[in-house]
């Protein structure tokens, strides 16, 4: 069947195995001949992370297994998303400590992925939050992995897109909420040093997250709204199922065009322009505003689109990112979402994207000569000491991987070790050289 | 509420067995997979579900029906069996069952006779107890005999059609039945396939067939939109259907 991430770009075709137990997989992997696989949670990574000619769907190893309220820990089978957990979760006064953008990712997913929230500044990432998890090995052994059993595999495993096993169950640490409301403060910033300022000002607080006009340009360059969150201490701990539009085809690519974005972008400016606003929103509608659109990604169009995600440390941030917006501004090329976060320190895992500095995070209508233009902002970004977020990545080239993940060959020398015929490996992963290319040879 | 939940691995039991354990409910599982069956029960600890009962059957083993059942009788005591969810089945290889009547046999056992076997054991338990309601899931392909599709349309039309006659019997009783008719559903049954429009997710099955439940429907597409596609399928003229390779 054809197979994409959550970006449409690219796409291939590859055969989709769901294993419904632990067993079924391992037999997988036991019997692997053939090409390399991977294994898939919910689909959410952008690009070519989660995609190779078979792929291993984690989607009905999907039980949750504990939750243990004195502990403040819940145990789940990977393919449980973040909304099933939050589900239970919310009404026992439980949440999970970091989200990412969207609740429809699955454990096994947030854990390869190490993803973050809009709270990294001050709580670090979604794995520093992980207790242990169980991994099935290339070999079809399983591990248990924690920070005192096979550590170098936790770390390795952590961030580790899926390449050094497939993991099966993990348990994670929960924290207390009073309510499911979040209290949010609105700020507007002109431009983009204003915006940057807004963003270390409130570094004390948890969840702060800055939204940017990518279109707007000169001395409105950067200029965009800050929003601030904290949870509420009243309002009622329930988990709403939310009735959600559809995007039941995929529409004409050319819909989503520099005026239409630009017209968006100057009515949601105006919108907070004029002054700061206090509310209180239901957190699923403060964390995953595009949840409420079933489909979003299809409303590029049917060649897709990358997102382009990137860190950089605080030093270089401003002028980094004045000379990213200022290369966009000039190839006439916007992003319809661009949004400015700023990220505590990096944890030890060997390829976690989170490193301390800002990040900002734009996403493409997927055009032919957009790729010429990412790769020129690539350079950008590495001359200023960053680097990039795998779970976004389609395309970048091994060169610029290696020069943003020094550790890269600490997690390849692991990888040879456990997976030393190669049996797991992405598109993406032979892109950055961490896999050998085609197929896997007989040795 | 008192659930007996048969086939309770399938994507949609266990999509409708977590429903219900949200709010609470007392549940009796019964399934083939053990390791699969242990895995269901805590994640239905896990959301909710009070009380929880299990037991292995592999369903082409008529033999044991009796024993399952009452097994399910005793677990729920006094209280009797509020709904009962009869929903196991494979999807055969039409062009391999088609040509092998062992196959044929065991598919329509599988997704047919299994079910009147159980039916025969627990309906005279439901009409003793004078309330409840069983909910058996069939499957459009019942409604018509496709080309690419009739072994399991045909056992999917019997277990229908003794629906509409078992319906009937136990009214007086004050026991209802309902026949449960999915559309396409994307489920390990149908990994194989490619997914469109008319896809529906076993979560969104479970919500319907919840609301079907609390309103006691007799017969229930879902999503709804089914029934309007089968209408126009079952009004096809033979003469122009038997002529379609769908």
């Amino acid at each position: 069947m054809r197979l994409s991430g959550w970006g449409r770009y690219p796409s291939v075709e590859a055969s989709l195995l769901a294993p419904k137990d632990a067993g079924s997989a391992a037999r997988i992997l036991q019997n692997s001949e053939g090409p390399r696989m991977i294994p898939r949670g919910a689909g959410r990574s952008y690009g070519d992370s989660a995609l190779a000619t078979r792929v291993l769907s984690s989607r009905y190893l999907n039980h949750l297994i504990a939750i243990d309220q004195n502990a403040l820990t819940i145990r789940a089978g990977a393919g449980a998303t973040l909304g099933e957990i939050l589900r239970i979760c919310v009404p026992q006064g439980l949440f999970l400590p970091v989200l990412s953008g969207t609740k429809y990712v699955s454990l096994g997913g947030a854990i390869a992925a190490d993803i973050h929230g809009k709270n990294h500044h001050v709580d670090g990432s979604f794995c520093d939050y992980v207790n242990r998890f169980t991994l099935l090995l290339p070999s079809g052994e399983t591990a248990v992995c924690s920070h005192t059993e096979n550590i170098e595999l936790f770390r390795a495993t952590c961030g580790g897109m899926g390449l050094t096993g497939v993991i099966l169950d993990a348990t994670i640490s929960l924290r207390k909420v009073p309510s499911a409301f979040i209290d949010v403060l609105s700020i507007p910033a002109a431009n983009l040093k204003d915006s940057l300022a807004l963003l270390r000002q409130y570094n004390e607080k948890q969840y702060v997250v800055a939204w940017v006009d990518c279109l707007a340009t000169d001395t409105a360059l950067g200029r965009g709204v800050i929003h601030i969150g904290s949870h509420s201490e009243t309002g009622k701990l329930t988990f709403k199922q939310k009735r959600k539009i559809s995007v039941p085809f995929t529409t004409p690519g050319f819909l989503l065009n520099r005026y239409t974005m630009s017209g968006f972008n100057h009515l949601y400016y105006a919108r907070h322009r004029l002054k700061r606003s206090v509310k209180s929103m239901y957190f699923d509608d403060f964390f995953f505003p595009l949840d409420s659109i079933n489909g979003w990604n299809r409303l590029y169009g049917a060649a897709g689109f990358l997102q382009y995600q990137f860190v950089l440390p605080d030093h270089s941030a401003e002028s980094g990112l004045r000379e990213t917006l200022d290369t966009l501004s000039r190839a006439g090329k916007g992003s319809f979402l661009a949004v400015l976060k700023r990220f505590g320190p990096a944890n030890t895992n060997l390829l976690s994207f989170p490193s301390k500095g800002v990040t900002l995070t734009l996403d493409f209508k997927y055009e032919p000569d957009l790729l010429p233009l990412l790769d020129i902002l690539d350079e950008i970004v590495l001359k200023a000491g960053g680097r990039h977020y795998l779970a976004k990545d389609a395309r970048m080239s091994a060169a610029v991987f290696r020069q943003g993940y020094p550790q890269w060959h600490q997690f390849k020398a692991i990888k040879d070790q456990i997976d030393p015929t190669g049996i797991l490996g992405s598109l993406q992963s032979e892109r950055l050289g961490l896999t050998k290319p085609g197929m896997r040879s007989s040795e | 509420m008192n659930i007996l939940v048969i086939g309770a691995s399938s994507a949609i039991a266990t999509a409708v067995a977590k429903r219900y354990s949200e709010r609470q409910a007392c549940l009796f599982l019964i399934a083939r997979n053990v390791s699969r069956l242990e895995l269901l029960r805590q994640d239905l600890k896990v959301r909710g579900a009070t009380r929880i009962g299990t037991h292995v059957l592999d369903l082409l083993d008529h033999e044991k029906h009796e024993a399952a059942i009452d097994a399910a009788i005793q677990f729920f005591g006094d209280a009797g069996i509020d709904l009962a969810l009869i929903c196991h089945g494979s999807l055969p290889d039409q062009k391999a069952v088609e040509k092998d009547f062992e196959l044929a046999q065991r598919e329509i056992d599988t997704n047919g006779l299994s079910t009147v076997s159980l039916l025969i054991r627990l309906a005279p338990h439901f009409e003793q107890q004078g309330h409840g309601l069983l909910a058996i899931v069939t499957s459009v392909a019942g409604d018509r005999g496709r080309q690419t599709n009739f072994v399991y349309g045909a056992a999917k039309a019997l277990v229908s059609t003794y629906l509409q006659g078992l319906r009937g019997k136990l009214l007086p009783s004050g026991v209802h039945v309902m026949d449960i008719r999915p559309g396409l559903v994307d489920s390990p049954m149908t990994q194989q396939f490619e997914k469109g429009l008319l896809w529906s997710s076993p979560e969104l099955v479970a919500e319907h067939i919840e609301k079907a439940v609390r309103r006691k429907r007799d017969t229930v597409y879902i999503p709804g939109y089914w029934r309007l596609i089968m209408a126009v399928v079952r009004s096809i003229p033979e003469a122009v259907f038997k002529r379609l390779k769908f």
